[in-house]
């Protein structure tokens, strides 16, 4: 009986939680299908009278949200292509070989994680003015390429791989490359859907840096030109949220389909050397 | 055979350049501007760039708006920092009750404002907080509390900001807390049952204690990432009104990339660093003397 009745609050507390948390979320959605106005109402309403496409067809048609989404897509999975690639590589050195100065260059690696990224920031908004990358593309991906954080989930990884099976495709005659790509690579997938998943997702949401290299509108990212969009069309409650319904749409339905990796990369993420 | 050249440092070359170029380099450089007066002019043409020494940080002591944007930060940091890593540990030990049902739906839930895009959370709070039509006004009304203009109001802002950011965070640390929570051996808590500590006892003397070194880990990380606020100013207060919301890090990038007053950023971006670094060798060492428990991992 007790336990019947603990269970019961344990269970109110945490539904009421939940849909506390869940209900700016659904709000959003919700007034994002409302008519002009709507949102506006008193007293508020959470449930729209008549849904509507109209907010969504205008941010495709006069707001060239396309473009946005299409450039927000293409910064997150080309960064995250090549640090994939790049992290990967440098794990696995730091997991498999022995070099002159792997621990010191790896705990040099790690102390930096401590270094705010807006340290750096100035210097190298300069620095890629220089190479004439402000305003492309590039200059998102640039900086992008490769991460701390990247190399050291993948070689707490590959630590695991055992020498031997990396010896024997040596004596097999294996190339270096040949092993890293048939033999690590695949060993190591879990870890980079992990990691991809991580990086498309902060690539994503990022905002101060595109905020600052991407200066041209036709270059914004979705959450730069969902900030930009709030400032004049703050009025049109129900155009902002389809817009906010948009940005963070792809990637809440990446999460929940993969959720298994993310939350893995956390707890790899906070394990203690 | 063995190559000349470990293959090593071909596999290290990409991304270790890529670190060493755009990351070290730019720490490094940083540390030089902010010894100049590289501003607007020194942009056209770096002619007008002149070694000021520490003039730029004794610039940055005697600006009124450094202190207020301090302040503010740190408001957030102390205020924001624990309330997040409060709910996160209560909801993490709600969720590990063995009695819970549902548990990764809850867990998904709870996580899901973790992965959204902080600006367009931002912009959904903003009519959140609206002081006529906003939900939160409403519920408010619902208990008989008066309208209160959330952004507009300089007492109320930074609250109101705090709020949106414990809402958005918390969910990252509950995670990490429920696999610390997990990692604690159940014979603990039947021993501590034999030696007649119950409930907020075991609590108290068997969970808090084995959960130190993941404590150590969130208070850090949560600490780091709350001194970095701004999005939220950025996007629903401009750090307004009257400079309530104003943090470091919307300082520095006002006087860096809106007025172009760079050397002058590089040092408020510099003592930012300085702050984070003195504040986490300080909390390590604390904790380091305070727990001098078997080192239990997060997993």
């Amino acid at each position: 009986m007790k336990r019947g009745i603990q269970g019961f609050v344990l269970h109110g507390v945490l539904g009421g939680a939940a849909f506390v948390t869940l209900l700016p979320l659904l709000w959003m959605l919700s007034a994002s299908l409302m008519p002009t106005g709507e949102a506006t109402a008193l007293p508020p309403r959470l449930l729209p009278t008549s849904l509507t496409l109209e907010h969504y067809r205008t941010l495709f048609t006069r707001l060239s949200v396309a473009r946005y989404a299409l450039n927000s897509a293409l910064l997150a999975s080309g960064v995250t292509l090549i640090s994939l690639l790049l992290n990967s590589m440098a794990g696995y050195a730091f997991a498999k070989f022995r070099f002159a100065g792997r621990d010191p260059t790896f705990q040099t690696l790690l102390a930096a994680l401590v270094i705010p990224g807006q340290v750096a920031m100035l210097p190298l908004f300069l620095m890629l003015k220089e190479m004439g990358v402000i305003n492309t593309y590039w200059g998102v991906i640039i900086p992008g390429m490769a991460s701390v954080f990247g190399i050291f989930l993948v070689r707490q990884y590959a630590l695991s791989i055992p020498d031997t099976l990396l010896d024997a495709a040596r004596i097999d005659g294996a190339g270096e490359l040949r092993i890293y790509w048939s033999l690590v690579l695949p060993a190591c997938a879990p870890i980079l859907v992990t990691l991809a998943i991580f990086t498309f997702m902060g690539t994503w949401n990022d905002f101060l840096w595109p905020l600052i290299v991407l200066t041209d509108d036709r270059m914004y990212t979705l959450p730069v030109a969902l900030a930009n969009l709030s400032g004049e069309h703050g009025q049109d409650i129900e155009l902002m949220m389809a817009g906010a319904v948009l940005t963070v749409l792809p990637v809440a339905v990446l999460f929940v389909a993969l959720q298994r990796y993310y939350i893995a990369g956390i707890l790899s993420g906070s394990l203690k050397e | 055979m063995r190559h000349r050249i470990n293959p090593a440092y071909w596999f290290l070359a990409p991304a270790l350049s890529v670190i060493a170029i755009f990351f070290f380099v730019p720490v490094a450089a940083s540390v030089v501007l902010s010894v100049t007066d590289f501003d607007i002019y020194a942009v056209a043409s770096r002619v007008n760039l002149r070694f000021v020494g520490v003039g730029n940080y004794v610039r940055l002591l005697g600006e009124p708006l450094f202190w207020v944007a301090l302040k503010n930060t740190l408001y957030f940091v102390l205020v924001g920092g624990p309330l997040s890593v409060g709910l996160s540990l209560g909801v993490a030990v709600l969720l590990s009750a063995k009695l819970v049902r549902f548990r990764t739906v809850f867990r998904t839930i709870f996580f899901l404002p973790v992965v959204t895009t902080l600006v367009a959370v931002a912009v959904v709070f903003r009519y959140v907080y609206h002081p006529r039509f906003g939900l939160l006004n409403y519920a408010l009304s619902l208990i008989g509390i008066r309208p209160i203009d959330w952004l507009g109001d300089p007492n109320w802002a930074m609250p109101a900001i705090i709020l949106m950011a414990v809402w958005k965070n918390f969910g990252f640390n509950m995670v990490i807390f429920i696999a610390g929570l997990q990692s604690i051996p159940e014979r603990l808590y039947e021993a501590a049952d034999i030696d007649g500590a119950h409930g907020w006892a075991q609590f108290r003397y068997v969970t808090l204690p084995m959960l130190a070194p993941t404590f150590l880990f969130v208070a850090i990380m949560t600490m780091i990432g709350y001194f970095q606020l701004f999005a939220e100013p950025y996007v629903m207060t401009q750090g307004g009104p009257a400079h309530s919301t104003l943090s470091i890090v919307l300082f520095m990038y006002q006087q860096g990339f809106r007025w172009w007053n760079m050397g002058y950023a590089a040092a408020i971006a510099f003592v930012l660093f300085t702050i984070i670094l003195s504040l986490t060798v300080i909390t390590m060492q604390l904790r380091g003397r305070q727990s001098a428990l078997p080192n239990v991992g997060t997993r």
